[in-house]
């Protein structure tokens, strides 16, 4: 991983903008949760995954599960940067036989390796996708995104409990700690915190990061990939909308919709991180 | 009949065993030669008996514990890597437990992965409603990509968990708890998914049933046929999706009358699966449903369960006399079809 920072970031950015530009097309979607994501998606398709664009069915590539399935207009676009699809397609979003909806569809989009939406569901996968590599031995990674509503649900502690029972050092988990869910935010709607404690203590090598340095995501990352006998977990401290000044923090942007100029203004905000 | 559990054991002498312990050794038998094969179970090795696959390969055999959620998201996850997970747990957990992760996981992304549900229906008796398993057919049959499977004893078991792996897809194996008697001596007769198998020719009724009312239905259809002189065909339905329409089709043209009985609520089930067929079809009969009649079953041993809601072979035969007694309106070209 020597890929140049700043070249993800740039890559973040872009992402950031094709977020925007998905969300017109789409009419709505889930654009907080979608920004709050978009640095370590980045960094993931630009620098970490093992994936080939050419082949994207080959056996050892690494996995990407989106658990947070509601963020596909992260997803999406930057499979689309990544080549796997063509960038006209976007404009097809949510619409009628679109292959693109709300939540992604493993059986319509190249290069996507798992149908998401419902919560909770992904790091099972993970941990069958990781269960696999140890049986074919086969030395690929599975990496999945999911948020931090999203670890209510009790299926991801099945999951958990499960990954470190197999000593799945191969899985290297995600939360998007982005602080909001539908209804306002975590803390009131149901408390997670602590919630490094709680993945320590279902056997997760936990580590904390601020989840829009890139910097800090690499060595997260590298931390995780040199951690033996255990699965990691790295709670991305996030900020719902980042990015984009009128969005963040604020939950009420889990899902929306924005006309031409409010775009143009995202985008202006956007570019702005920069300078 | 009670189970036998022998020490040495081939397609013969399977129809003595319980369809449970015969799905475990099959399955063992076929990992011998397929590596693809892995089994899954949340800690019901041993009352699935998925525990024969796992004594024999135990760095193929996972336990999740006692969560189902993660059992079918587990399957999900090693079938795209290319793994033919055996999920083996109670049909209960099977279906509605993990039912969403096995909709959405596995049959929504199309995956090689069998399940194999036990204690379906009322077979667990004692247990309670909890425990059984009446509603899970409704729910599956709903479910596009599945193919829904209820074999009439350990043989049909045997013969359709060797043919789910020609599917390239989700297959849901429904089974008892592993004490019905057995209906078929050897696997020598033709089975085929989605192909009923017709036991028992017959004109003047036709009885359809699926898992273990189908050994029942026989015995009724032969008491009716050497007491009251009628001539009663009985259809094995061992698979539920995709339905065999033209069994079906057939049975109403040539008998006009259609009881159909299984271990299920009677909303949801085979009952509705073979109404459907026929209510397309245009064509009038009387027609019965026997089966859980919406209601949660009572807590007995299953054998009384089963004489509690008439599945059993004495019950089938009273609802059968009585639907032969039923008059139903002719439709016009009643002559053309029959």
């Amino acid at each position: 991983m020597n890929t140049d920072i700043k070249y993800i970031e740039q890559k973040a950015r872009e992402l950031r903008h094709k977020i925007v530009d998905t969300t017109l097309y789409a009419g709505g979607a889930h654009v907080g949760g979608a920004m709050s994501c978009a640095d370590i998606m980045a960094l993931l398709y630009f620098d970490v995954l093992n994936i080939d664009v050419e082949n994207p069915e080959w056996e050892d590539r690494d996995r990407f599960i989106l658990s947070k399935g509601h963020t596909a207009v992260a997803f999406i676009p930057a499979l689309v940067m990544k080549g796997f699809l063509e960038e006209s397609s976007l404009e097809t979003f949510n619409h009628f036989k679109s292959p693109y909806g709300m939540h992604p569809d493993s059986l319509k989009i190249n290069g996507c390796d798992v149908s998401s939406g419902s919560l909770g569901h992904g790091l099972s996968i993970a941990v069958g996708m990781g269960l696999s590599a140890k049986q074919l031995k086969k030395d690929f990674y599975t990496y999945c995104l999911m948020g931090d509503g999203e670890c209510d649900e009790g299926s991801v502690w099945e999951a958990a409990m499960c990954a470190s029972h197999y000593n799945l050092d191969n899985i290297i988990a995600f939360v998007d700690r982005n602080k909001c869910m539908i209804d306002g935010f975590t803390e009131d709607v149901m408390s997670l915190e602590p919630l490094d404690s709680k993945w320590e203590a279902f056997g997760f090598h936990t580590l904390k990061v601020d989840g829009h340095n890139i910097k800090a995501l690499k060595e997260a990352i590298e931390e995780a990939k040199a951690t033996n006998g255990k699965p990691t977990v790295i709670i991305l401290d996030t900020i719902k909308g980042k990015g984009v000044d009128f969005m963040e923090g604020d939950p009420k942007w889990h899902y929306g919709s924005m006309d031409s100029d409010l775009a143009a203004k995202a985008k202006t905000s956007i570019d702005r991180e920069v300078l | 009949m009670a189970a036998k559990t022998g020490t040495t054991w081939n397609c013969y002498d399977a129809a003595t065993m319980s369809s449970k312990e015969i799905y475990g050794r099959v399955l063992a038998e076929m990992s011998k030669t397929d590596e693809r094969i892995v089994g899954v179970t949340a800690d019901l090795a041993k009352s699935t008996a998925i525990s024969w696959f796992a004594k024999e390969f135990p760095n193929r055999f996972y336990n999740v514990g006692i969560a189902e959620q993660n059992l079918m998201g587990v399957a999900a996850g090693m079938a795209k890597c290319g793994l033919i997970p055996f999920v083996s747990t109670f049909s209960i957990f099977a279906s509605m437990r993990g039912g969403e992760q096995l909709r959405s996981d596995i049959c929504y992304q199309k995956l090689n992965v069998k399940v194999i549900a036990t204690h379906g229906g009322i077979s667990f008796g004692q247990a309670g409603s909890t425990h059984h398993s009446t509603e899970d057919i409704a729910i599956l049959r709903a479910i596009p990509n599945l193919t829904v499977i209820v074999p009439a004893d350990g043989t049909e078991t045997a013969q359709a968990v060797r043919q789910s792996m020609d599917i390239d897809g989700p297959v849901y194996i429904r089974i008892g708890r592993g004490f019905e008697p057995p209906l078929y001596e050897n696997e020598d007769y033709d089975f085929k998914i989605g192909k009923a198998i017709t036991l028992k020719e017959g004109t003047d009724l036709a009885i359809i049933g699926c898992g273990i009312t189908v050994l029942q239905a026989l015995q009724a259809a032969r008491t009716m046929e050497e007491i009251d002189g009628l001539s009663v065909r009985v259809i094995d339905m061992h698979t539920i999706k995709p339905i065999d329409e033209e069994a079906i089709i057939k049975a109403v043209s040539e008998t006009r009358r259609i009881l159909v009985a299984e271990e299920h609520n009677i909303m949801g089930g085979l009952g509705d699966a073979v109404a459907d067929v026929i209510a397309r079809s245009g064509k009038g009969c009387v027609f019965h449903k026997l089966g859980i009649p919406d209601v949660f079953s009572e807590v007995g041993y299953p054998e009384d369960l089963y004489a509690h809601y008439k599945l059993d072979a004495n019950g089938i035969l009273d609802t059968a006399r009585e639907l032969m007694g039923r008059e139903f309106e002719e439709d016009e070209d009643w002559e053309d079809e029959v």
